[in-house]
């Protein structure tokens, strides 16, 4: 049986998914294969999501899926293999905001997608970000908030950043439940997402101007 | 002689929830003033909520700890002082005006919580800065195997199972036999059944409980010296109660959001069936309250069936029979059923069309209001959408506009209140003064 990974994960098959992995693992196949293919079955489901056949449930279905073929592929895995090459994104919930499903579901696109993430957790303190820029030199930073007390959060951080002389190299992409336009406008970052496909696609566009 | 209330029909009821709200038989007004300006609030919002044109539209700002902020005072300050908490929120009604009022019910007892440990939320002071609100922790606190336990008995899971890891002063009541068992004294089944009261971390848990209800009943107190001090001052509240659908209660507060996205592929049959034995429950939770406080409303907040959160689909088939249980349950039993719809619900309009006809009332966060007025304004009450951020980082211009707009696409006719989007905070003084003003100045009706 040499069935498709990539689709059975973007068709969220967990037990086939599984499956086939095992099958592929038992066969011998190259490891590395195995996470491509399941890597192009995560690009449908992204897909999917941005034409609204999909949901944050399923997103978040895939990834446990994702998870268990992972878990599988791991073992097998030479050091120094599956290197990110996307680039460095820096991800936090801002100081005062303990909401991380949003957040873990943006780290969680972002690191499927290629990216090198640098996830700070819920309630980082300002100078901790700043410090994370510093020594990643990563040239995007994601902040997340739900709760309106994110607002000037999200300003201070952005502030400080600036005060820090990183601004000018460090493109800001913000999120949350209650993140509009006008709160791009007040707190000064670039732009912001509604969703976790948009914070990859907006990491993309920030990487490729660089 | 009036009838007992289980002999009343669901119309009956209401009529008698209503006229509680509109004349509390405790009430003792400040003038004869106060008691004219009480009632015609009151008479604007139930105007309001039934689908009539009132003589202006109702305001009822959402507010958190507002209040609080606006007396130079924390979260932390007004939930652990009840002087404070009664002398800030009191100053903000009298000074603001609002139509309706939430009571001080938002502000929870904080030693209350410490005295449990408790663990589902970090609170200020406790996992969150003293100056910011309360914020719930997601966790699978009910474990994906557990369903049968909490279907098969909800109460003696939420004793053994739920609350020993929320709350971690409660550990010892993991030892709790059914309260069940003590059918008889014959067979030793009372016998059995009173052995783990005798055991230490059972009685350290019951302690923990009473000491906890001891600071509640302080609260408590305050609580209802507040509304009765607005009432006699002409300001009614504007909630009787509150509860939960239990999808959310299951996705919220049990198996938490990725727990209960996992079941709907892995065990959707669990949730349904789990839904079943808690809706109930539910229903009961929100009567209790209305009944105990006089007044028909009871808030729903709604969490997992936001736009995006659910397809059409999954929505139709966990959500959707869920709330509606809920909503008929709670009318039933005379109560105006209040879903709040956090987040976006605007592909949620042509289902929730289907709500009881002038029954409800509807409160949104995002939802586009000019569409929700067109689907929804022949069916029920519609409320909120005042922009959070407007509110927060605007100007008083600004929120002026917002107002305007708000007025313009849902006031026609009637049966809307002005309600901010979602939980006004730490915002400019200038803008909450604005939103309500506003409101009177522009919402009324010739």
């Amino acid at each position: 049986m040499a069935k498709d990974l990539a689709k059975a994960l973007a068709d969220l098959k967990e037990d086939e998914a599984v499956a086939i992995t095992k099958e592929k693992l038992d066969a011998g196949a190259d490891p590395m294969g195995i996470l491509n293919e399941a890597g192009k079955g995560m690009e449908v489901v992204g897909a999917r999501f941005s034409k609204g056949e999909y949901f944050i449930p399923d997103l978040v279905y895939s990834g446990e899926i994702l998870k268990r073929v992972n878990e599988l592929v791991k073992p097998k895995l030479t050091a120094g293999s599956g290197k990110k090459t996307g680039g460095k994104v820096i991800i936090a919930t801002v100081a005062g905001d303990i909401h991380d499903i949003g957040k873990d579901i943006v780290v969680f696109m972002l690191d499927v997608s290629g990216f090198e993430v640098y996830d700070m957790g819920v309630d980082v303190p300002i100078q901790k970000i700043v410090d994370k820029i510093k020594e990643t030199g990563a040239p995007v930073v994601g902040l997340s908030g739900f709760l309106t007390l994110a607002y000037d959060s999200m300003k201070q951080t952005i502030d400080a950043i600036k005060a820090a002389g990183l601004r000018e190299k460090t493109k800001i992409m913000i999120g949350g439940g209650q993140i509009t336009q006008d709160i791009v406008k007040y707190t000064g970052a670039d732009t912001y997402g509604k969703d976790a496909i948009e914070a990859v696609a907006l990491a993309r566009k920030f990487m490729a101007a660089k | 002689m009036a009838k007992e209330w289980e002999e009343m029909t669901p119309a009956e009821k209401r009529a008698d929830l209503d006229s509680k709200w509109l004349s509390p038989p405790e009430a003792k007004y400040n003038s004869a003033e106060a008691e004219k300006e009480y009632k015609a609030r009151v008479q604007r919002m139930l105007d309001a909520v039934n689908m009539k044109q009132p003589d202006r539209v109702p305001v009822v700002p959402m507010v958190g700890f507002f209040p609080a902020y606006l007396s130079g005072l924390t979260p932390y300050d007004v939930m652990y002082d009840y002087d404070k908490l009664m002398s800030s929120f009191a100053k903000f009604v009298l000074e603001y005006k609002p139509d309706g009022h939430l009571s001080v019910t938002n502000s929870p007892p904080g030693k209350a919580h410490d005295i449990l440990d408790y663990k589902l939320y970090g609170y200020p002071g406790h996992g969150v800065a003293k100056e910011h609100s309360y914020q719930c922790i997601e966790g699978e606190y009910m474990k994906a195997n557990e369903y049968d336990a909490l279907i098969d008995d909800p109460t003696y899971f939420f004793l053994t199972g739920w609350l020993p890891r929320v709350m971690g002063a409660l550990d010892g009541l993991k030892m709790l036999s059914p309260f069940t068992n003590m059918t008889e004294m014959y067979g030793g089944f009372t016998g059995a059944a009173l052995v783990p009261f005798g055991l230490p971390p059972v009685k350290a848990a019951l302690k923990a409980l009473m000491d906890a209800g001891d600071e509640a009943l302080k609260w408590i107190g305050t609580v209802a010296a507040f509304g009765g001090a607005m009432a006699a001052a002409g300001f009614p509240g504007f909630f009787g109660g509150g509860t939960k659908v239990s999808f959310d209660t299951i996705g919220d507060t049990l198996r938490g959001t990725r727990g209960i996205i996992m079941d709907m592929y892995r065990q959707p049959q669990k949730i349904m069936r789990a839904m079943e034995q808690l809706t109930p429950i539910m229903v009961k939770m929100g009567v209790a309250s209305a009944k105990q406080n006089g007044c028909p409303i009871v808030f729903i907040p709604l969490h997992k069936g936001a736009d995006g959160f659910l397809n059409d689909e999954q929505y139709r088939k966990f959500y959707w029979p869920a709330l509606k249980d809920l909503m008929d349950g709670l009318i039933a039993e005379g109560c105006v059923p209040f879903p709040w719809a956090e987040g976006g619900y605007n592909s949620r309009l042509k289902v929730i069309k289907e709500s009881p006809k002038g029954k409800v009332i509807w409160g949104f966060d995002t939802t586009d209001m000019a569409q929700a007025k067109k689907i929804l304004g022949d069916v029920c009450c519609i409320t909120g959408n005042m922009p959070i951020a407007t509110l927060s980082v605007g100007t008083p211009e600004d929120v002026k506009n917002a107002v305007k707009k708000l007025i313009d696409n849902c006031a026609k006719g009637g049966g809307y209140i002005m309600m901010s989007g979602a939980v006004i905070e730490n915002a400019p003084p200038a803008n909450m003064k604005m939103f309500i003003d506003a409101t009177k100045e522009l919402g009324v009706y010739k």
